[in-house]
């Protein structure tokens, strides 16, 4: 078993070793090296394109899903050790998606048989690109009290209302969507439906950031008739579905607090700040931060590594992805706190060439979100406080 | 392999777990504490962990041990720890163990069966200073006929006032900060020209100032080469100091269960104070904190059972973490408990003066976090 596992290994390695395009293997920049796919994409190179492609022929995109919906059919230790091979050879992830991260699981345990064979594939092979209609502008933290109405008519619903913070809505082809099918029920009256967003009355606007970038939208629905078989799961029970993918979601985010773009942060303050006498970074009080800092970084990888082991064996609490999305997210802000730091007035610059168009400045205010978007710090905590630790109710 | 303890392990942490708290729980302390015991720690309990094999859970089969490693010692360092046991089970069973892995086979033949047995126990004798830098070593060790003669001193010598073997880093070339010329040496404690002056610590703990005044040993006492020690030394510091991280996370799972459960009893304005965002926010976060010291810790020891060439970073990196998230925890238990926390009848306290040593010993989160920049490079 274990020598399979190493067979496996030396075959996984070999194999991206002679397939993964040199410019893949960069160290990604800025977002424009991250492929999401869609019908709306432009690849940035061509590389960009053959490594999604071959790796979406291996089912490599989706490593752990069944072969059958266009997934790689790994085992989980498989899995693991693709991760493993792809990170130290620096390979960059073919595609992100939250079709990948966060609808997929949920098609997997929810879907029809023919919703599974709909969607799966072309999530699998970046062809579809989707987006999360979720928060409203008086549903954010209290999500279940949305009020965007799916009226049944018959063969179809019709959807009138509003989202707000949809990531990308303006660049994806499908939503999922948590809409109101009873008004009488608060949990108990929501479904999640699945349409596309070139259907008549589905509208989108960008909101400008503090970034100064727009990857959230305001989402409109006027009219939108959506057929029946386009309900994810029971009418009225979408909470259940939207619960077991915000699980998901919050462990994508929670990956966050692992490596991000560009030079780590010792590499970064070393290149700014120089080292001493000893061949230490010559700036010891930065250099005490990052490396108080560097001690939790490693130690939430190691927790990372134990999560996803024990939620593989099915050992993992389930509140606990809501502390991994917690530590993750507030880990992400302190290192693009330390990142801005460590960058000096370089890190300041909004547009210049030089400065990658501010991508340091605008991520460090991008991660502000992490903490918001998914539920708040503060939610997660009032969910381990209760699930976990089994405190009381005020 | 997954980091969770896999099935065999997790018997052995059910069996360790119900005896150490019946063998020597916080009472078994306060008890020692209250008899101002001058050796600080049970003979009785030592003789009773090493029935049960826990002294010899590093030992290999050959010298009668139990063959396991780092994760398993752990196991019975995160109980240890829970029920804050006075017990020189660290510097003995994983530090000297780990030690006499290196020393040759009459050294081996000599020490292990008898730790094993629980006849002996043992101290690991490596600071010099007041803050842990064992990467200087100053006490000598001259070259004297056949042998050696050592004179110096070292501190923080955890029960080395009752420990029969004491494990010593000498300086037997170069100077004290140097890479080479360090030899680690077993030195039987009644040897003339040793001087051992223990002081009780705030956790009523025993820790021993030894002071070696041209000591005479021959060549046979080396453990491993001679000015070849510090591979040694940097192998067995990653082990304790991975097995501190572990009775850390005993001491913050010990200190954090009383105070959930105050949290869930005490009232206050007509409700119980668990139910107060403000404390439940913080109760939540430490909770997380602890999680994250657990796996760092279990990582490192799977690193050092493996063999794994960042094994050294993450001890480092779980010392570190361990020292973060228990100060934490005995803070926020202190603090959390109220005026009764600040009582000498209540337990609490007992916690937090514990962690205070163990976050000390073989370096705190300060030194590691240093140690971590150094290892990678700024």
């Amino acid at each position: 078993m274990a020598d399979d596992l190493e067979q496996f290994r030396r075959d996984t390695r070999a194999w991206l070793e002679a397939n993964c395009p040199p410019e893949m293997r960069e160290p990604v920049r800025s977002e424009k090296d991250i492929c999401w796919g869609g019908r709306k994409w432009t690849f940035q190179s061509e590389a960009q394109r053959r490594w999604l492609e071959i790796m979406a022929e291996r089912g490599w995109t989706v490593p752990d899903w069944p072969r059958e919906y266009g997934g790689g059919g790994l085992s989980p230790a498989e899995a693991k050790v693709l991760r493993q091979e792809m990170a130290s050879l620096g390979c960059r992830k073919p595609l992100e998606s939250f079709g990948i991260s966060m609808l997929g699981p949920a098609l997997l345990k929810y879907g029809t048989e023919e919703q599974k064979q709909e969607h799966l594939p072309k999530i699998a092979r970046g062809e579809i690109r989707w987006c999360q209609g979720y928060s409203e502008p008086n549903a954010g933290s209290d999500l279940a009290s949305l009020a965007t109405r799916a009226e049944d008519k018959g063969d179809h619903f019709l959807v009138n209302g509003q989202k707000v913070w949809t990531s990308y809505a303006d660049q994806a082809d499908w939503i999922f969507c948590l809409v109101r099918t009873d008004p009488a029920a608060k949990q108990g009256g929501i479904s999640f439906l699945l349409f596309d967003m070139e259907t008549p009355g589905v509208s989108t606007k960008p909101i400008l950031l503090i970034s100064g970038n727009s990857p959230f939208c305001e989402t409109f629905f006027d009219d939108v008739v959506v057929p029946k078989d386009q309900v994810l799961g029971a009418v009225n029970d979408g909470w259940s579905v939207a619960k077991y993918l915000l699980g998901h979601e919050r462990e994508m985010i929670s990956g966050m607090g692992g490596r991000s773009l560009g030079p780590s942060l010792p590499e970064l303050a070393l290149r700014r700040a120089g080292r001493d006498e000893h061949g230490r970074l010559d700036d010891p009080v930065l250099r005490a931060r990052i490396a108080l800092f560097e001690v939790r970084s490693h130690a939430f990888a190691a927790m990372s590594e134990r999560f996803l082991d024990r939620l593989k064996a099915g050992s993992v609490h389930p509140a606990q992805a809501s502390m991994m999305k917690y530590l993750g997210t507030e880990l992400n802000k302190d290192r693009h706190e330390l990142l801005m730091a460590a960058g000096g007035s370089e890190a300041l610059e909004w547009d210049s060439e030089a400065s990658h168009g501010g991508a340091a400045a605008r991520a460090w205010l991008r991660t502000k979100a992490n903490s918001i978007e998914g539920g708040t710090s503060e939610i997660q905590l009032n969910i381990v406080a209760k699930r976990i630790l089994e405190l009381p109710e005020a | 392999m997954p980091l969770f303890l896999d099935a065999e392990q997790e018997m052995l942490a059910d069996t360790v777990r119900p005896f150490i708290a019946e063998t020597a729980p916080v009472a078994h302390l306060r008890a020692l504490r209250d008899a101002d015991d001058p050796a600080g720690f049970s003979r009785k309990v030592w003789r009773a962990f090493a029935g049960m094999g826990f002294t010899g859970v590093l030992v290999d089969e050959a010298h009668g041990g139990l063959g396991l490693g780092q994760v398993e010692a752990g196991i019975v360092l995160e109980e240890i720890g829970r029920n804050l046991t006075p017990s020189p089970f660290l510097g003995t069973a994983v530090g000297a163990v780990e030690a006499l892995r290196h020393a040759d086979e009459a050294m081996q033949g000599s020490w292990l069966p008898r730790i094993v047995s629980g006849e002996v126990v043992a101290a690991l004798a490596l600071d010099e200073s007041a803050r842990h830098r064992p990467e200087r070593v100053a006490l000598k060790a001259e070259r004297h006929g056949n042998g050696f003669r050592l004179s110096g001193a070292k501190q923080f010598v955890a029960f080395g006032h009752e420990a029969d073997l004491l494990v010593v880093s000498a300086r037997t070339s170069g100077g004290a900060a140097d890479e080479d010329g360090v030899t680690l040496f077993a030195l039987p404690r009644t040897q003339a020209g040793v001087t051992v002056s223990a002081e009780r610590l705030a956790d009523v703990s025993m820790a021993a100032r030894v002071e070696l005044d041209g000591v005479e040993l021959d060549g046979s006492a080396v453990i491993g080469e001679v000015d070849g020690g510090r591979a040694v030394l940097n192998r067995v510091l990653s082990c304790v100091r991975a097995g501190a991280a572990s009775e850390l996370q005993g001491v913050a799972e010990g200190a954090s269960a009383m105070t959930l459960d105050y949290l869930k009893q005490r009232k206050q304005f007509g409700r119980v104070i668990g139910s107060y965002q403000a404390l439940q926010h913080r109760a939540a976060h430490l909770y997380s904190e602890l999680e994250v010291a657990r796996a760092a810790t279990l990582k490192a020891q799977q690193s050092l059972d493996a063999g794994s060439d960042t094994a050294d970073r993450d001890a480092s990196v779980a010392k570190a973490m361990a020292g973060m998230a228990s100060g934490l925890a005995v803070r926020e238990a202190v603090q959390m408990h109220g005026g009764i926390g600040m009582t000498d009848e209540y337990d609490v306290g007992f916690f937090m003066k514990r962690q205070r040593v163990l976050a000390e010993m073989f370096g705190d989160t300060d030194y590691h976090a240093d140690l971590l920049a150094r290892m990678e490079g700024y």
